[in-house]
């Protein structure tokens, strides 16, 4: 579904990616971790050409992402992205934010939208905050909404850039949960996350970075297993103690 | 100083027509706020595409709109009007030039050009207010709003421009007080607004102070009115999580 080849991309002479290639079929959750700088926000943004990149292809359900001719508004719509900030626009309700561009982009009717948003609503738990304002939830509804968001679209796959790490401790698990129950559905996903636990829980495959390189693509029981490279060994017994 | 106030002034018959003196201030106070909403209108209209066209990716555009900032802020306000008024006519096709000089009234034809002079001098500063508000905004909102799917002009409609405009309002507000200030160049070209009354009410009766006095206050009733309307409409859009940049 999602497969990035030979990508390499500079920031100036600055080389942030270095020859990454992995593969991500349908249905399967792949995490992405690594130290911090290594380049793991980067590469998720070049699935949906958030960032460009000069070298290499992306190819997302047959489409070449790169393609100077890729309509790409019409690709992003097709792939989920949540952030590590939430981003849900502030100044409009929690309805207005899940309707908006199933309108603009799906061109849905205003019903439609709504009906489908506040269903999505209902299923991460958050269907009384409706008619809320952003800047009136907690950080972990936020995030939920916003995955809410993502699925009003109706994505084929999803793209999560450290989904919790901007979230008190206590609203860490709320979001995991409804990732997990996504994970369960059969949803595709590339998730950079620190968190282990949930790798190893729902991640078919865990995909190491360092300095702008993947060190280690494998999967989840081989990379909590024993035999692994040690710049990941030195990553994970450091992750693991905090 | 022995200056005998006379506030009866303005009562007095102005010897034209039934007028009164404060007929003229009247009729001032309406030119300057037809002129001043008048290019208060096109100066949000184009300082917001300028604005925008300044934080377009697309950088021949963006420089473009840089160009009319530097060139429109940085030329004197008066300059620019006589320009406006005096050579801009001789270069516009005969029939417009005519129409122009001879058909209009000398006060419709000032007006004309003031309001566009005004309007598109004030543009340049509304459009670095917008571009600023822009600019504060998050990246991570433009690249929610992409990931989504929204096209560039969507993009801008519903998620950046409402955003900037509420955060830009206080700065806003002044740019529209200053713009009822600056209408007063008008009066270099004649057209009879609130400071021209106020000079020709002095002229004609000597009462100089309390031509002025009465000028002021009206100048600050008038500011002090457009303050809290402005104060009002930034309540009513307030939305939580977001916070206004600092006014002047
Ligand atoms: N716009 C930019 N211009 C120049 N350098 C950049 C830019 N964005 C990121 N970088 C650099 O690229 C490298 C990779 O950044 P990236 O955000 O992808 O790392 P990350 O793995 O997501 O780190 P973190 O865990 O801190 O989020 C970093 O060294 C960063 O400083
Ligand atoms: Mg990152």
């Amino acid at each position: 579904m999602i497969s990035i080849e030979h990508i390499n991309k500079w920031y100036g002479d600055f080389q942030v990616l270095t020859d990454c290639t992995a593969d991500i079929s349908k249905g399967e959750v792949v995490v992405v971790c690594g130290p911090s700088g290594s380049g793991k926000s980067t590469l998720i943004k070049c699935v949906n050409a958030l960032e460009p990149f000069q070298e290499g292809r992306i190819i997302v359900d047959g489409i070449s992402v790169g393609d100077p001719q890729t309509d790409l508004p019409l690709l992003r719509s097709r792939i989920g992205m949540v952030f590590q900030n939430f981003e849900l626009f502030p100044h409009l309700s929690i309805t207005e934010n899940l309707m908006l561009a199933q309108q603009r982009v799906l061109g849905r009717s205003a019903d439609e939208a709504r009906d489908t948003g506040l269903k999505l609503l209902d299923r991460v738990g958050l269907k009384a905050q409706a008619a809320k304002f952003p800047g009136q939830l907690s950080g972990g509804q936020q995030q939920r909404v916003a995955i809410a968001r993502a699925l009003a679209m109706n994505p084929i796959a999803m793209l999560f850039d450290e989904p919790t790490s901007a979230l008190d401790p206590e609203m860490v698990n709320e979001v995991l949960d409804v990732m997990t129950e996504l994970a369960q559905e059969g949803m595709t996903m590339m998730c950079v996350t620190h968190e282990m636990g949930f790798a190893r829980r729902v991640a078919n495959r865990v995909i190491f970075m360092d300095k702008g390189h993947i060190e280690e693509d494998c999967s989840a029981v081989e990379f909590f297993g024993s035999p692994r490279g040690e710049r990941a060994q030195h990553f994970l017994s450091k992750i693991l103690h905090n | 100083m022995n200056y005998h106030w006379d506030w009866g002034v303005f009562f007095k018959p102005t010897g034209i027509g039934s007028e009164i003196y404060l007929d003229w201030f009247m009729t001032g106070l309406g030119w300057t706020i037809a002129l001043a909403l008048t290019s208060w209108i096109i100066a949000l209209f184009i300082g917001t595409i300028i604005g925008v066209a300044r934080t377009l990716p697309n950088k021949i555009i963006a420089n473009l709109a840089a160009g009319y900032v530097a060139l429109f802020r940085n030329v004197p306000l008066l300059i620019q009007l006589f320009i406006w008024y005096f050579m801009v006519p001789d270069y516009l096709p005969e029939s417009l030039e005519l129409w122009f000089k001879q058909d209009i009234n000398p006060a419709t034809s000032a007006f004309i050009s003031t309001v566009i002079c005004l309007g598109l001098f004030t543009a340049a500063r509304v459009a670095e207010q917008i571009r600023t508000g822009i600019e504060a905004l998050p990246q991570g909102q433009i690249n929610a709003g992409l990931a989504l799917g929204l096209r560039l002009p969507q993009l801008y409609k519903d998620v950046l421009l409402p955003q900037a405009f509420r955060i830009i309002i206080p700065p806003i507000t002044s740019e529209f007080l200053n713009v009822f200030k600056n209408s007063s160049v008008a009066s270099l070209i004649g057209l009879m607004e609130l400071l021209a009354q106020t000079k020709q009410t002095a002229e004609f009766t000597a009462n100089l102070f309390e031509a002025f006095t009465l000028a002021t206050l009206i100048y600050f009733v008038l500011n002090m009115s457009l303050m809290l309307l402005m104060r009002k409409l930034e309540k009513r859009v307030q939305v939580p999580g977001l916070i206004a940049l600092g006014g002047k």
